[in-house]
């Protein structure tokens, strides 16, 4: 398959970029660049959207202290330097991080940024009447203070070895204290004009804005770099469909970047023998998995035992059915078919940043049916006599869930056909993704109350650290009655090993020990097989040929670095 | 005639209001949560915080309420406050999209434009073409011209939209490239050249939405001329002496066209609803495309406040329909 992955040439391009850029490139010089979202945007302000699409387009405009750039390494960007435990900007005891901003940064209206904004901007999202999305960033934070009009300490109530997530990345931005402080709490929403066109550090300002529809900007005069940004303006087109964004960078041309083409690989393909754009491709934390449930969900049980651990699963319990199940998956077909070129078979349950990806369980990835049947064999499941295993009684039949979707339910076919060549019967279900996502505790359809066998969704955390990814498999989070079925242990596992060795990840400053840890977690997890890890899915776009600089970048805003790109001249 | 009109128009607000109440029921009821489409990564607590910052802690009754006072009282104030420029604007709450966080209002008076100019020209479009096909159609009925113009009305009339839409695209934007396969609302009409642009971006919208118009409303015009055409009246009027022309062009259309007023005007409702697939497909940013992106994501006050104007426009229309059929046709008298 002749498809430019932007993974490997990323490399190149950042090599290359600088040279070919320092030419004799201004501010504005390169003109008008159209982007279309076919999600379209509904606000400029991320703290009340929560969707990836309004924070990468936020991004353009309000920026963080630091953020992450395509490589996952944490970069400086409103700041002269990342505060470190050598430098003294991290606390020996863990409890607090002080932040330096840039000398002399302004605000897009010429006003100074100071201190007391990045302070204002956690009381914003803090506030408990504002239902802010991004309010987990300042989970944990005992407050934050201004020393002087430069410098803000970030006050932990607790030993934190990764203070990096206040005030960094797309989804933690530093908004103007002047322009928002009648905007706290119950009245977000009702300051429509300054969440539609926030003042910000970013290389752009909104002109005008339109909710669902279409946002304009214009290169923010007072950036700090004076020689960007390149573009003078941009259009920021939203609606339509993937297909129609697809076709406008690739077949017409009539757009430069188009966001998130989760499209049929064929389609792609065809797509791009058009030639006038190029798909980029780069892999983050997105996995498509499937959970298999450790507890019973059987209707008999009463309302309040059903899916609990009160009860553990007849058949999955058995560690033997789980691995036979894992086993019997082809999950290079089902990338290929599901995914082509935007995805990458896996096995681990982290599978990125690079450096913390296990390489310790790839033998998951080729189809091992003779396993899996001796596997059943030796769990004492027989073939009755219309292929399907029994045992005491009882028929090897599982409920496969998972949400509407095209690619979920091929899955689910080929899933289905590959157990019952191991003589495993499913029945499948789909379910609306709005009522599956949802997190309503009357529904039984969520994938939160899982009152099925087996579910398959896909899931990611934000930012470089997986320990809060990790940690929502420690026991007693899983979603249960008394907790309104709130909770993201969705498969209801629980080991003790698992939940000390997560306790000493928490505690951990070194990098290098951290890393360890998170590939012994992923290890001990996905060897349990709790979970079956199937298809590592990218982060796809598309831009057309004659735009420079972009960097696709997984870990943050794919516009992280809007400044820089520019029309190649002919 | 008028005290009909009144007593239509009074017991309508009943019925408006009747349906409403379903509307915001069927909805309250309907599985979906607003956080439902944001991404994983934001924990459930959050969004538990921001389902109550959406106002959905309150009981179902006092959400109604509120909602329809707003309906009725706050966002027409601001939309008339808006259009005449007058300091009428009531203060307060007003009906908070959950998407946008925006008035729903302000949505609303933005997207009507486009809907209008592109659903409202291809309603145009389909009538203009529609009923002379109708006309001919009949008269000389199964003639070449008849069964061509059943055989383009029958593809119109099956196949649908989308697959038009994209067809028309394929060929006239990417093979041709004669215009844009994105529709741009930015744009704005000041000269010759802008207007030719904006002739081009809305073409094949248009044609797709006429095309899909002048079939159905073609069928209804033949089918009424045909009627009317084996009528006493025609041979008496042919008896007369009086000429072709004349016959079918005054007497029979004239009255052909009563049905089909009627038929036109209940239709034009579906001006105002857009054609939700046509308006996705070319990304004209109209009601239609705001509809059906806010009930993806359940932001249930957008659905409600679209509904609930959809519901008053069949109303009025199909009363003003009775009404026009009593004007046109003097033998229908309703007092």
């Amino acid at each position: 398959m002749k498809t430019r992955v932007a993974l490997l040439g990323t490399a190149a391009a950042i090599v290359m970029a600088p040279a070919m850029a320092l030419a004799d490139r201004e501010r504005g010089s390169s003109g008008h660049l159209n982007i279309i979202y076919w999600q379209a945007v509904s606000t400029m302000n991320p703290y009340l959207s929560g969707g990836t699409k309004e924070m990468n387009a936020a991004s353009v405009v309000l920026e963080p202290l630091a953020r992450f750039d395509n490589l996952g390494e944490l970069t400086p960007w409103l700041v002269d330097e990342i505060p470190t435990l050598d430098n003294g900007g991290v606390a020996e005891d863990l409890k607090s991080i002080t932040w330096t901003l840039t000398e002399g940064l302004l605000w897009s209206d010429g006003s100074p940024v100071t201190s007391a904004d990045v302070v204002f901007s956690y009381e914003y999202c803090t506030h408990p009447e504002g239902g802010c999305s991004y309010r987990d960033r300042f989970a944990g934070i005992d407050r934050v203070e201004a020393v002087d009009d430069l410098t803000v300490t970030v006050y932990f109530e607790d030993v934190t070895p990764n203070p990096y997530l206040p005030f960094v990345g797309a989804g933690s931005v530093i908004i103007q204290q002047e322009q928002f402080q009648d905007c706290l709490g119950a009245r977000a929403p009702e300051c429509t004009d300054a969440n539609f066109a926030p003042i910000g550090t970013g290389p752009y300002v909104v002109s005008s804005f339109r909710p669902n529809d279409v946002i304009e900007f214009v290169a923010n005069e007072n950036y700090r770099v004076p020689t960007q940004p390149y573009f003078e303006t941009i259009t920021w087109a939203g609606g339509g469909d993937a297909n129609g964004a697809a076709r406008a960078v690739f077949q017409t041309g009539e757009m430069d970047y188009a966001w998130n083409l989760q499209l049929a690989p064929e389609v792609i393909e065809q797509m791009e023998a058009g030639g006038m754009g190029e798909l980029l491709v780069d892999f983050g934390p997105l996995m498509e998995r499937i959970e298999l449930n450790f507890t019973d969900v059987s209707p008999d049980l009463p309302p309040d035992e059903r899916g609990t651990r009160a009860h553990p699963h007849p058949i999955l319990s058995d560690i033997r059915v789980r691995e036979a199940l894992s086993r019997a998956i082809d999950r290079e077909l089902l990338t290929e078919i599901g995914f082509g070129p935007m995805g990458m078979a896996t096995c681990n349950f982290i599978v990125a940043p690079p450096a913390m990806a296990s390489p310790n369980n790839d033998n998951c990835l080729v189809q091992d049916i003779d396993r899996a049947n001796e596997l059943l064999d030796e769990a004492g499941w027989e073939r009755g006599p219309d292929g399907i295993r029994v045992k005491d009684g009882e028929r090897l039949e599982l409920l496969f869930q998972t949400s509407t979707n095209a690619v979920r339910q091929d899955f689910q076919a080929l899933i289905q056909a590959d157990w019952r060549e191991i003589g495993v019967e499913t029945r499948l279900r789909n379910i609306d993704a709005g009522v599956f996502f949802g997190s309503d505790p009357g529904s039984n359809d969520t994938y939160l109350k899982f009152f099925a066998d087996a579910q398959m969704y896909a899931s990611l955390f934000e930012g470089t650290d997986p320990t809060p990814h990790l940690e929502q498999r420690r026991c007693g989070r899983e979603p249960q009655p008394s907790t309104q079925w709130q909770g993201q242990n969705i498969n209801r596992y629980c080991n003790e090993e698992y939940d000390e060795l997560w306790a000493e990840l928490n505690r951990e400053p070194d990098p290098d020990r951290r890393q360890e840890l998170v590939i012994a977690l992923n290890d001990m997890f996905v060897q349990d097989y709790a979970h079956l890890p199937l298809v590592a899915r990218g982060r796809v776009s598309a831009a057309s040929t004659t735009v420079g600089g972009i960097v696709m970048n997984v870990w943050d805003s794919e516009h992280w670095n809007q400044a820089e790109w520019y029309r190649i001249e002919e | 005639m008028l005290s009909y009109t009144l007593r239509r128009l009074a017991f309508a607000i009943p019925t408006v209001l009747v349906i409403s109440l379903i509307v915001f029921l069927m909805l309250d009821m309907a599985p979906g949560d607003p956080t439902g489409s944001l991404p994983l990564t934001i924990p459930l607590e959050v969004r538990e915080q921001i389902r109550q910052s959406l106002g959905l802690g309150d009981p179902v009754m006092v959400r109604y309420f509120k909602w329809l006072y707003m309906m009725c009282f706050i966002e027409p104030m601001h939309i008339l406050a808006g259009v005449t420029g007058w300091d009428i604007a009531p203060d307060g709450p007003r009906i908070l999209s959950w998407q946008t966080r925006s008035p729903v209002g302000d949505i609303l008076v933005q997207r009507v434009p486009q809907t209008l100019w592109v659903v409202g020209m291809g309603y145009l479009f389909g009538i203009l073409i529609a009923l002379p096909i109708g006309v001919i159609s009949a008269y000389r009925q199964y003639s070449w011209f008849d069964q061509v113009g059943t055989f383009v009305s029958m593809i119109g009339f099956s196949v649908p939209t989308f697959f038009t839409g994209v067809v028309f695209i394929l060929v006239f934007s990417v093979w041709l490239g004669w215009f844009p396969s994105m529709y741009d609302t930015t744009h704005n009409v000041t000269n010759w050249d802008s207007f030719l642009f904006q002739v081009r971006q809305i073409a094949m919208p248009v044609a797709v939405l006429a095309l899909f118009n002048a079939s159905q409303i073609s069928r209804f015009m033949r089918a009424s001329m045909l009627d009317n055409l084996n009528q006493d009246y025609v041979r008496t009027a042919r008896a007369k002496g009086l000429g072709e022309k004349t016959v079918v062009l005054v007497h029979v259309l004239r009255n052909s066209m009563i049905p089909v007023v009627t038929v036109i005007a209940i239709g034009i409702p579906t001006v105002f609803t857009g054609a939700i697939i046509t308006e996705q497909i070319f990304r004209v940013n109209g009601l239609g495309d705001a509809l059906i992106r806010a009930i993806y994501v359940s932001d249930w006050p957008m659905v409600q406040t679209i509904t609930f104007i959809f519901a008053i426009l069949i109303v009025l229309f199909n009363l003003i329909a009775d009404v026009l059929y009593g004007i046109l046709d003097p033998r229908i008298r309703y007092d």
